[in-house]
């Protein structure tokens, strides 16, 4: 066994050899009547192991207190900082500035309300997704937590697990060509939101009640399949594979109601 | 001035904070959830390992019970724990865990038949029965006799959260993101609310409830590398601190979780250990068994990570340019089973450290991970100082987890403390009147809290929030950290103090309308060094070594003269040090009176009551041979009547009918 090579090496190669990045902010605060949007360069030096999660923290304490974005978890968990990263839809937690040229542009994520430069928000928007898709489990009854728990095939618990695997990051909706144009389209999280609640028999609802939600332009039949989604999603959740599933499924419960 | 009513307040959008607001709600009640993020990003959903339950149905688990569940916790404590408390705990974990499979948690299940597993670095064959198959499985856990920690894959916080996130969508319960509580509003020894800033556009309500509940987490990133998400500056809990009414108990006992990767102190879940992982030295030495022949790696938290340090200071840690650390070996696992238990884990190696934990050893070292103290509550969550007053979860001490929290046991405390306090809280609203405090009141407070953020933007003292809060981080990690000394704990209160000193010469200078990062900073760092106060001066004072908080001049635990919570209070705003007192635990009420932990060192001194307890103890048990466990336990610390009634009944086992 080797003794493993872990000590981070993700840096700027030889010593004596650091880089000035030159970081592009798309900055405006919409509280403030007099701000207009605007990209602001700010110069970093690069450090060893620097992610976008540093390198933000670092200009807002030595350059620009007013500067505003949102990490929570820092560490690829939560879904809170995505954000365009040179014009890319990703989580910047976890994205390494060696991974990048030395002039980086990061932009706030598309599609959301904006709060403030990087800031937007997604809370809102998944907020009102789940109430409109009714993103819980339906179960008639009542449980009886003294007894024994239903059982599930443990294949069925991992399948189920696959699916909810999503952080509600809004990476999706930022890459997607649909949302450009409806507005109220619920994306692939959506989407995949009502194919893991399908796959539950926990979720006692059938296919002409999911139907209902999605069963429309701005649900399952809005998809383009440009598959922006699959490409961005940070969680590499197969995201075509749910769409175009849920696709046939509600097609069917549309063609033969009832069966 | 802008006030909103409600019945029930709920401060903390995380997995304690979310299930008492839908417990009130199944109740009848108004209730409004605060919470500084979207609830679903939480710190809660960090939680990788698992949430322990004795549901006992997996091969490993067999014969699990909340008798061996309770021994484990209060061992874990160091005698520290609600002895009463850990016993409410346990017998509702299952239900808990029963209640959020019902809600869509997708639990990994037992699959009947055999399969390879690693234990102590040994591949072993386990056997699952038919009759288990399809039940709710368990991994292994660090200072726990039986595998008893329950999982989804390695997203267990995750599913347990978007599950309490769906719900409290399904109740209709509004979550208001980005708020920050700055104050309670208080008269006469009873809380009325809190002031609440509004994190987009800045501005200040009042909101007014019956009862007001702080979910809000650890104070883990008062330390300059911590585990926790970077939410965790134990604000909330300076919320109750700053009353000079409600209590903060044993604020000094901080875990350090023994494997976060080195530079961003990610966390590399204990399910690592659990499932098969060993520690590794510079020589690629599997140094735990020497100094722990029995539990090895799996030893509780505590013990482990000062292991580790010990083992460094020998001269045996890798040098790297960050610092020393050791190594957590996970290649025996498998390609298989990483990718699909220790998922999250390997994505963490991949994006932050550009390693393959399949093939390569991952650098970890101890790192702040958990803060047991918290706001003293009693069993019920209310503060008893402070009427009106809740707390559930991290932030609370109800004291469940004494100076040491075993893996497994906090997700499983923030719904079980959830499920329980939530009901008192009911029944509190239910008995009291309806809210009786004046506008003017409120209003004062409002008052208040707005001059205190213009002072910040007005100020011309100079100090910079930024300055304050590094030199505090470091301080805590440097002084008040794993390994702690009566004149390192004086030296870092006497610069704590100067800090607090200086933060209240800060001056904003950012006028961004809006939330204003600077401000924001401002005036967290004030709270924090008040909160930073109270474990440094805890640590200072207890002149022992028990679970976390361990002084080398004073190595022993000391029950003759430390079994006793700590508490702390700040009367006066002005203030530089908290106010200390302590409350006894009493031995003579203990269902486990203290003794050996079974792993660690074993010296410690002897409570004079507790030969005495022993006997008794020994003499209940004698007197009643044929009794059942639940008899017998009765006998030894009846709790049962302490439990909300709908939480009082028996869980069902495969071998146990409920």
């Amino acid at each position: 066994m080797n003794s493993g090579n872990g000590v981070p090496n993700a840096g700027n190669g030889a010593s004596g050899d650091v880089r000035r990045l030159q970081i592009n902010i798309l900055r405006y605060n919409p509280q403030d009547p007099d701000s207009r949007p605007q990209l602001q360069t700010f110069e970093v030096e690069e450090a060893p192991s620097m992610t976008l999660f540093v390198a933000l923290n670092d200009i807002r304490e030595h350059q620009d207190p007013s500067l505003q974005f949102d990490f929570v978890c820092r560490a690829g968990i939560c879904g809170s900082c995505a954000m365009l990263i040179n014009g890319r839809p990703g989580l910047a937690c976890r994205t390494l500035t060696s991974a990048l040229g030395a002039r980086i542009t990061l932009a706030p994520l598309p599609f959301f309300e904006l709060i403030g430069d990087l800031s937007v928000n997604t809370g809102k928007w998944m907020r009102a997704m789940s109430e409109r898709l009714e993103a819980w489990i339906h179960t008639e009854g009542t449980v009886d937590l003294q007894r024994l728990e239903a059982r599930m095939e443990p294949e069925l618990a991992e399948q189920i697990y696959e699916l909810e695997r999503c952080i509600e990051c809004g990476c999706c909706l930022a890459a997607c060509g649909t949302a450009r144009m409806r507005e109220d389209f619920v994306g692939a999280v959506g989407l995949n939101r009502v194919a893991r609640l399908r796959l539950d028999p926990r979720d006692q609802r059938t296919d002409a009640d999911y139907y209902d939600l999605i069963g429309d332009d701005d649900g399952v039949f809005g998809c383009m399949s440009l598959l922006g989604c699959q490409d961005v999603c940070p969680k590499d959740l197969d995201l075509q594979t749910q769409i175009a599933y849920m696709r046939r499924k509600m097609l069917r419960a549309a063609l033969f109601p009832g069966r | 001035m802008k006030i909103v009513y409600t019945d029930v307040l709920v401060i903390g959008g995380g997995l304690a904070g979310l299930r008492t607001a839908i417990g009130v709600r199944q109740r009848g009640l108004d209730v409004l959830v605060l919470s500084l993020v979207p609830a679903k990003r939480s710190h809660s959903v960090a939680a990788q390992g698992g949430m322990q339950a004795s549901l006992g149905s997996n091969a490993m688990g067999a014969g699990d019970n909340e008798d061996i569940h309770f021994q484990d916790t209060v061992r874990g404590s160091d005698w520290g724990a609600d002895q009463r408390v850990a016993r409410m705990f346990v017998n509702t974990a299952p239900k808990a865990i029963r209640e959020l499979a019902a809600w869509g948690v997708p639990w990994s299940r037992v699959a009947r038949g055999s399969r390879e597993a690693v234990v102590n670095a040994q591949k072993i064959t386990i056997t699952e029965d038919d009759a288990a198959h399809g039940l709710i499985t368990a991994r292994d856990f660090g200072g726990t006799k039986k595998w008893r920690t329950c999982y989804t894959s390695d997203g267990t916080g995750h599913t347990m959260l978007y599950a309490l996130g769906d719900q409290t969508i399904a109740h209709d319960i509004p979550v208001l993101e980005r708020q920050e509580a700055l104050a309670l509003i208080h008269e006469n020894g009873r809380c009325h609310g809190a002031v609440v800033r509004d994190l987009i556009t800045g501005a200040l309500t009042a909101y007014v409830a019956k009862a007001t509940t702080i979910a809000t987490g650890g104070y883990g990133r008062l330390y300059k590398v911590s585990t926790n998400a970077i939410i965790c500056e134990g604000t909330g809990i300076a919320l109750a601190l700053e009353t000079g009414v409600a209590t903060l108990g044993n604020m000094e006992a901080v875990q350090f979780h023994p494997t976060a990767i080195i530079t961003a102190g990610i966390l590399t879940t204990e399910g690592c250990r659990g499932d098969g992982g060993v520690l590794r030295d510079k020589d690629g030495h599997r140094f735990m068994p020497d100094y722990e022949p029995e539990k090895k790696e799996l030893a509780s938290r505590d013990v482990v990570s000062r292991r580790m340090t010990e083992h460094m200071r020998k001269g045996k840690g890798v040098a790297s340019r960050y610092g020393e650390h050791l190594w957590l070996d996970i290649t025996g696992l498998g390609r298989a089973h990483i990718e699909k238990n220790l998922r999250e884990v390997k994505d963490i190696c991949e994006y932050f450290l550009g390693i393959d934990p399949v093939n390569e050893w991952i650098p970890v070292r101890p790192t702040q991970h958990y803060s047991m103290g918290g706001i003293r509550t009693d069993h019920t969550g209310q503060s008893p100082t402070l009427k009106g007053l809740f707390a559930c979860g991290e932030s609370a001490c109800w004291d469940l987890h004494g100076f040491n929290r075993l893996g497994g046991n906090s997700v499983a405390e923030t719904v079980v403390a959830g499920m329980i306090v939530s009901e008192f809280i009911a029944d509190f609203c239910e008995s009291e009147p309806d809210v009786a405090i004046g506008t003017g009141v409120v209003g004062a407070f409002l008052d208040r809290e707005q001059a205190h953020l213009q002072a910040l933007l007005d100020g011309t003292g100079g100090e910079r929030a930024s300055d304050l809060r590094n030199r505090m981080e470091a301080v805590m990690m440097d002084k008040v950290g794993i390994f702690r000394t009566g004149e390192e704990l004086e030296a870092a209160v006497a610069e704590l103090q100067g800090l607090l000193r200086r933060s209240r010469n800060i001056s904003v200078r950012s006028r961004a309308p809006g939330p204003n990062p600077e401000l924001i900073a401002a005036y967290r760092v004030q709270k924090m060094l008040k909160i930073a106060l109270c474990v440094a001066q805890g640590a200072l004072l207890r002149t022992e070594s028990r679970g976390a908080h361990f002084r080398e001049d004073f190595p022993q635990r000391n029950d003759r003269d430390w079994l006793k919570r700590t508490l702390a209070t700040w009367e006066d705003p002005a203030g530089e040090l908290p106010t200390i007192g302590y409350e006894a635990l009493d031995v003579q009420a203990m269902e486990l009176p203290p003794g050996f932990r079974g792993y660690g060192l074993r010296n410690h001194i002897d409570h004079p009551e507790t030969p005495a307890r022993l006997a008794e103890v020994e003499q209940i048990l004698t007197d009643r041979p044929t009794v059942d466990r639940f008899a017998r336990q009765a006998a030894l610390m009846a709790y049962d009547e302490l439990l909300p009634e709908i939480y009082r009944g028996r869980n069902e086992r495969l071998t146990e009918k409920s």
